[in-house]
């Protein structure tokens, strides 16, 4: 049971792409899309329509809508993951995804699309092996050879289809560099809802680690972090407990790359993997608990009558004074009849902007344990209907800090190649920490 | 060079230049046409008359040309099956090339191309492509087999490809693994022909840790059909599997998840694996709903699911669903479902505090949702109850339409599930009164004055308030008005009994609704027969509601847990009810299918498969001519009636003549108010004695009292059709100008009659008496078949309302608009004058129905000058079903029916009281297109004056 069509439209429902799959889907699921769906009124209620017993699959990217439709009990996660994973492709290989680069590279997406999805079963999509027979350039010119253009030699194409089929179907063989790096990067963003009166409703880090490696060989690598699993896993056997759990994380869920050996992970706790060439997420991961929240936000709102607002917002950055925060940006929202805005800040620059109904507050940068604060008044204009409420978003922010808010910490990251002569002190590597708002809200 | 100058339009004659172009001897040029073909192809040009040239261009080395023209192919074999046969020298070619690639591309291509005459040619290759020596022919091969099943089942069975489709299953490779597995659980669902067992079941574990994410996909999900010889065996399998719950790609998870869930079920429930198992599970499923959010959607459909068969699993990670600011709006209602199901009583404080907070947000089904939430959390936490009835009345302050609405339609529901606690808080619901207007709030409403009515002073004004626009009421309103006045009668008798009768005769004389009639006569009936036993069936104590409404059916979640991550699970229904199993093999493609619904005309494949519907014929595909109707309907024309489909209709259904009317008591005429003088009596409860006997008993001198005389009889012939529409009345003339004299009104048809339905309101200070009625000539000879007589004066703002019989055989001139009337009404004050266009469709006679022979001839007859087409909307999403059986009920006779190539058309035959006569088709796209398109024809233009609007307002009501 899997996808009977795929289609891409531009923002008027136009097609640009329009692949067919399975008899039970025909060119009239094109159209029934395109009217009930993208030129319906209403906003989308749904990413998920059934239609006269074909159901469509939507996502949307950029101004493209990437559909698929069919007519049976498709996996529906798998359909959506696929869509997005077809989007980063395309991504990869022409950039931005829009009508005008699909129209620029239809070919080359047609023939994506019949290596990838076979029968509506979706192939191999990693964007590395594609590139290895599939390229851009293979599509213009008959001269310059490519492997599939048949002078090939027959150990390439071997080459070829056993990474697409492969066991490490993600890194080929052979690769050569003259100087062996890693660079790593901790990468966080931090949510936070938090009430007008300081309450934290929610909060969790939704962490990765983003890797780039140009490393010689096929590497095995082994990663390990301050995780408090793996190390009263570990504690268990050395023989200080009094070490354990102290300065260590709790990681409530974490996902890898397919490189990773999960069985060895589960019985282990090991991260252990041959990396990807170039860069790749190694790790995505979610904790909920004892996060540093790296800003506090202090909301005072007052009607002063029925024409005037008074809002006041503190800001109060609660990390080690040594470090620096930048790029901070205070989004507070006001109402659709404001008049006038008069602004008072301490610190950085603040603006009332009518168009996005919000005052933003910028600052440059600020050390840790340091408060800020803004003062507006807001004129408003009276209105006819009193009676309709205004439903105030929450206030805003955004920033980054060079820590990361879970506390998550690198601990090593080994590698090994039996077969070239580098060892492990050989490669650089580069370790960085990075905490960024996710959605990080107060309610006032 | 960009390859986006292909899409650019192309002028006329641009078939004829690609051929040149695809027949050229440079390469170059000919790869650049066969890429313009391509783009045509994507935006639904037909180029399916380039085929012999794109197919001489597949023979060449160059790989981007080969796959471009293989594209062509998969898409236009089907249309021109013969030429595709010389396709297949090429791929049977192909299959034997040295590089695996092509020889890959040569086999997926060819199950490809769904023309029966290539499968005896495609066995051959794919039997080596199956033991290739490489694992990407074996894997591309495999599908190749799935391919080949759906076009020739027998075929795939007879040649042995399903063994050799297990033996793959074994392959060292584990895509390979991966793929003959996706297709052998494919063959199998269709017919069970390899079972699965423990054997396969270790291989099949094996690769699951080495193949690609989708292939893990493949493996989990056929997994999830196998069922474990023991606990044993169900254990290891759990161990085996659950470190997927850590891969990135949520199908991998959810599908995981399913198996561990159809699992658990076999092991014992209190095992230390159990809640080790279940304690793993949670968190994957958290992360979920930091994913994109069309994967949120479907993880929060399915957590809905998980929740209602484990509530442990999830029961502490409540706050992950919370609703966030910028959430789409299909993910918070997701998550407001799931909150509702999670919460208890040591979150119940938080959980309401973010109701509240949503109930203030913009999007108005989200706010109506957020506040029925906090009625269900009521319902569900007792200790949550009071203060989520305070919740609800601050929220009523906010006096939003909506949002009160639905506070009053909870409360009821809490009222129901707490009785005797917080009805302290009615007199602020009735303040509310006037801002409800939907039906469920209005009903909730007339429940809670109905059950509380000894403690509401006014009850019976605020009753008696919504009695008198009781048939502007919604059927929901009316029932529960009926039911609530009968309580208020039997709680407080003394003072209510005029109103009990007015409902009692509204309900049953003047609704045309059986259940309300129905209804109205149990009471009726009950109330005369014995009032003390009507007290205990109406004012008996109801069970209290249950705490979980919602809840799916346990045998409907088990099979949808089945079927995690699936759109099952994201539709809560079980595959039968959306998947089609009957799917014809090698179906027409309708390449042309596009060109079709634009030209507008039908398509030409009738002519090969007469009469049969739904099931296209395997014609050539031949191109429909423009005029294709009147061939289309010589055809319906040779077909035995009855033979295709819905076409014959059945007798019109309210067909009686003018005089059976009268027998059935149901005419305007009939005093309907007939009860109403003899009401005071001494005590009210004697006053049922007059009440109706049953209908078996009819003929009896009170039933004649009542107008009822052989209702049981007639009315039932009558309810056995849908209520034809009839336009609801308007004001003609008003007090302020016509000295204190208010007329509303409107022309219906009813019962195979004409019908003038008045309600007259006297806002002048003296009685009004002494009515009549003149109608001036007109188009269609109305008049009023009797006298104008209304019996009792009309006192002071009081209303009366009047149905006055009318007949078409007046004297006739032509107005203009056409069915523009003038009337002159009299009283004791003044003489009035006012003109109405009654609605063409009282016109329509029940004796419309035409043969199709007629129906074709006339068509044919009719000159196509006199046709003139609309556009209807087709605002209810009304099926062809359901328009047939509409205007049915309007005198619009179905004379035929027929669907071609995801069109219906419908036609219709519709004969005014004059005997003109009117012919509709109905075109409607199968696919749910929100217009349809209407073409009428008669020999008199004008008749066909502004008949779309009367059919736009059938469809609307």
């Amino acid at each position: 049971a899997m996808i009977g069509g795929l289609f891409v439209y531009n923002h008027k429902g136009e097609v640009l792409i329009s692949r067919i799959y399975r008899d039970d889907v025909n060119r009239n699921a094109v159209d029934a899309f395109r009217v009930n769906v993208i030129h319906a009124r209403q906003q989308v209620r749904s990413p998920v329509t059934n239609m006269a017993r074909t159901s469509f699959l939507h996502i949307k990217r950029g101004n493209l809508w990437i559909c698929a439709a069919t007519r049976q009990n498709v996996n529906a996660a798998m359909v959506f993951e696929f869509l997005n994973r077809l989007a980063d492709t395309m991504q990869s290989y022409f950039g931005k995804l829009n009508e005008e680069n699909v129209k620029n590279n239809f070919v080359l997406i047609y023939e994506l699309l019949d290596e990838i999805l076979d029968f509506g079963y979706p192939q191999n999509t990693d964007p590395g092996v594609l590139k290895s027979f599939i390229t851009q350039q293979g599509v213009r010119s008959a001269e310059q050879q490519t492997p599939m253009g048949g002078v090939a030699s027959k150990e390439d194409q071997s080459q070829i289809t056993s990474q697409v089929t492969g066991q490490i179907g993600w890194r080929r063989e052979g690769i050569k560099y003259r100087r062996n790096e890693l660079f790593l990067d901790v990468i966080e963003y931090v949510n936070l809802l938090m009430s007008q009166q300081g309450q934290v409703l929610s909060a969790h880090v939704a962490g990765k680690v983003a890797m780039k490696s140009y490393l010689s060989g096929m590497p095995e690598c082994k990663f390990g972090i301050n995780d408090k699993l793996t190390l009263e896993g570990k504690s268990k056997s050395s023989e200080d407990p009094a070490k354990q759990g102290r300065g260590a994380v709790a990681i409530d869920d974490c996902q890898f790359h397919q490189c990773v050996k999960l069985t060895k992970f589960e019985s282990e706790h090991a991260i252990s993997f041959i990396p990807p060439d170039g860069e790749y997420e190694l790790m995505r991961y979610r904790t909920t608990k004892d996060i540093q929240l790296p800003f506090r936000v202090i909301p005072l709102v007052r009607e002063a009558s029925r024409n005037k607002m008074e809002v006041k917002v503190v800001v109060k950055s609660n990390f080690k004074p040594s470090l620096l925060a930048q790029k901070i940006e205070i989004r507070i929202p006001t109402p659709p009849n404001t008049s006038g805005v008069q602004l008072i800040c301490m610190k950085g620059k603040a603006k009332y902007k009518a168009g996005e109904n919000a005052i933003v507050w910028k600052i440059k940068r600020m050390a840790g344990m340091k408060e800020s604060q803004i003062s507006a008044e807001i004129d408003l204009l009276a209105t006819g209907n009193e009676k309709k409420k205004w439903n105030k978003p929450p206030i805003s922010m955004n920033f980054e800090v060079p820590f990361a808010p879970s506390g998550l910490k690198v601990r090593y990251l080994k590698v090994f190649e039996a077969k070239l002569n580098y060892s492990d002190h050989d490669v650089i590597k580069w370790v960085r920490y990075i905490g960024r708002s996710g959605l990080y809200e107060t309610r006032c | 060079m960009t390859d986006s100058k292909y899409f650019t339009t192309t002028k006329k004659g641009e078939i004829f230049e690609l051929k040149t172009e695809l027949n050229s001897d440079k390469k170059e040029k000919k790869r650049e046409a066969v890429k313009k073909v391509i783009a045509s192809m994507t935006v639904g040009k037909d180029v399916s008359a380039l085929f012999p040239d794109v197919i001489n261009c597949m023979q060449t080395d160059n790989v981007e040309l080969k796959k471009l023209v293989y594209l062509y192919l998969m898409n236009y074999a089907k249309s021109q099956p013969d030429m595709a046969i010389m396709a297949v020298n090429t791929f049977v070619k192909d299959c034997e090339d040295p590089n695996p690639l092509i020889r890959a591309l040569a086999v997926r291509t060819m199950g490809c191309i769904r023309v029966e005459k290539i499968t005896e040619y495609l066995c051959e290759p794919l039997r080596k492509c199956m033991k290739d020596e490489d694992p990407y022919v074996r894997k591309t091969a495999a599908v190749c087999v799935a391919k080949l099943y759906d076009m020739n089942p027998q075929l795939v069975e007879e040649q042995g490809f399903v063994e050799l489709l297990n033996d793959l299953l074994s392959d060292a490779n584990p895509m390979v693994v991966a793929n003959a597995v996706a297709a052998l659980s494919e063959i199998n669902e269709a017919k069970p022909l390899i079972e699965v067992n423990s054997q396969m079941v270790n291989k099949l574990l094996t690769a699951l840790n080495e193949c690609t994410e989708w292939g893990q996909v493949f493996i989990l999900d056929a997994l999830s059909g196998y069922a474990p010889r023991d606990e044993r065996e169900a254990q290891n399998i759990c161990e085996r599997i659950s470190p997927r719950l850590a891969h990135a790609n949520a199908a991998v998870v959810l599908s995981t998840v399913k198996v561990l869930m159809k699992l658990i079920e076999m092991l014992p429930a209190d095992s230390e694996f159990i809640a080790s198992l279940t304690k793993k599970l949670a968190p994957p499923m958290v992360t979920l709903l930091s994913a994109e959010p069309e994967i949120q959607y479907v993880a929060l459909r399915n957590i809905n699911l998980i929740v209602q068969k484990r509530p442990d699993i999830l029961k502490q990670e409540m706050k992950v669903f919370f609703v966030k600011y910028n959430d789409p709006i299909y993910v918070k209602m997701e998550k407001l479902d799931v909150m509702i199901r999670l919460a208890q009583q040591s979150n119940i404080a938080q959980v309401l505090s973010e109701l509240k907070e949503y109930a203030t947000e913009v999007d108005v089904d989200f706010v109506r949702k957020s506040v029925r939430a906090i009625g269900r959390c009521a319902i569900k936490v007792e200790q949550s109850a009071e203060r989520c009835v305070a919740t609800l009345l601050e929220l009523i302050q906010t006096k939003v339409n909506y949002v009160v609405q639905e506070a009053v339609v909870v409360i009821k529901d809490i009222f129901r599930k707490y009785p005797n606690r917080y009805e302290s808080i009615i007199s602020t619901l009735c303040e509310n009164l006037d801002t409800l207007d939907e039906p469920e709030a209005r009903a909730s409403m007339i429940w809670i004055i109905g059950e509380y009515a000894e403690r509401i002073d006014n009850a019976d004004e605020l009753l008696e308030s919504f009695v008198d626009g009781f048939h502007d009421e919604n059927t929901q309103v009316q029932l529960q008005l009926l039911t609530s006045v009968v309580k208020l009668f039997l709680k407080r008798p003394t003072d209510t009994q005029q109103l009990v009768q007015r409902v009692l005769s509204l309900a049953t004389q003047d609704s045309d609704n059986p259940d309300l009639r129905d209804r109205g006569y149990i009471y009726w009936r009950l109330l005369s027969a014995d009032p003390a036993a009507a007290k205990q069936v109406v004012l008996a104590e109801k069970p209290l509601i249950s705490e979980e409404t919602d809840l799916l059916e346990p045998s409907l979640l088990d099979q949808l847990v089945c079927h995690i991550g699936s759109l099952a699970s994201v539709y809560h229904k079980p595959p039968s009810s959306f998947v089609d199993n009957t799917k014809a093999p090698l179906r027409q493609l309708a390449p042309n299918a596009a060109a079709l619904a634009t030209n507008g005309s039908s398509s030409g494949d009738m002519d090969s498969a007469p009469g049969l519907i739904g099931v296209p014929a395997p014609s050539g595909g031949a191109v429909p001519s423009q005029d294709t109707l009147i061939a289309d309907l010589l055809q319906l024309d040779m077909n035995p009636m009855g033979g295709s489909s819905a076409a014959a209709p059945a007798a019109p259904v309210a067909a009686p003549g003018g005089g059976l009317d009268d027998l059935l008591g149901l005419g305007g005429g009939a005093p309907s108010y007939g009860a109403a003088p003899a009401a005071p009596m001494a005590d009210p409860l004697a006053a049922w004695g007059a009440a109706p006997a049953p209908p078996a008993a009819a003929g009896g001198g009170l039933n004649d009292l009542f107008g009822l005389g052989g209702g049981g009889g007639g009315m039932g012939g009558v309810m056995g059709g849908v209520q034809g529409f009839q336009t609801p009345k308007t004001q003609w003339l008003d007090a302020a100008s016509h000295k204190g004299l208010q007329l509303e009104g409107a022309v219906v048809r009813k019962n195979g009659a004409i019908y003038m339905e008045m309600a007259i309101t006297n806002k002048a200070m003296q009685p009004l008496s002494d009515f009549a009625i003149q109608f001036n000539k007109n188009s269609f000879g109305l008049v009023p078949a009797q006298p104008l007589h209304i019996a009792a004066p009309v006192f002071p703002n009081q209303t009366t309302q009047v149905s006055l019989r009318l007949d078409t055989n007046g004297p006739v001139q032509k107005m203009d608009p056409l069915a523009n009337v003038q009337i002159a009404m009299k009283n004791n004050v003044d003489v009035f004058y006012f003109a109405t266009v009654v609605p063409m469709l009282v016109y329509f006679a029940e004796d419309g129905m035409m043969e199709k022979r007629e129906f074709l001839e006339l068509w044919k007859e009719i000159p196509e000058a006199n046709e003139q087409q609309f556009t209807i909307m087709n605002n209810r999403g009304l099926s062809a079903d359901d328009i047939c059986s509409k205007l049915q009920a309007n005198n619009v006779f179905t004379v035929a029916r027929r669907s071609v190539d995801g069109q219906e058309l419908l036609y219709h035959s519709i004969k005014y009281t004059n005997k003109i006569v009117v012919l509709s088709e109905l075109k409607m796209e199968i696919t749910g297109a929100p217009t349809l398109t209407l073409s009428l024809k008669s020999r008199h233009v004008t008749a066909l004056a502004n008949l779309n609007e009367m059919y736009q307002q059938i469809f609307d009501n």
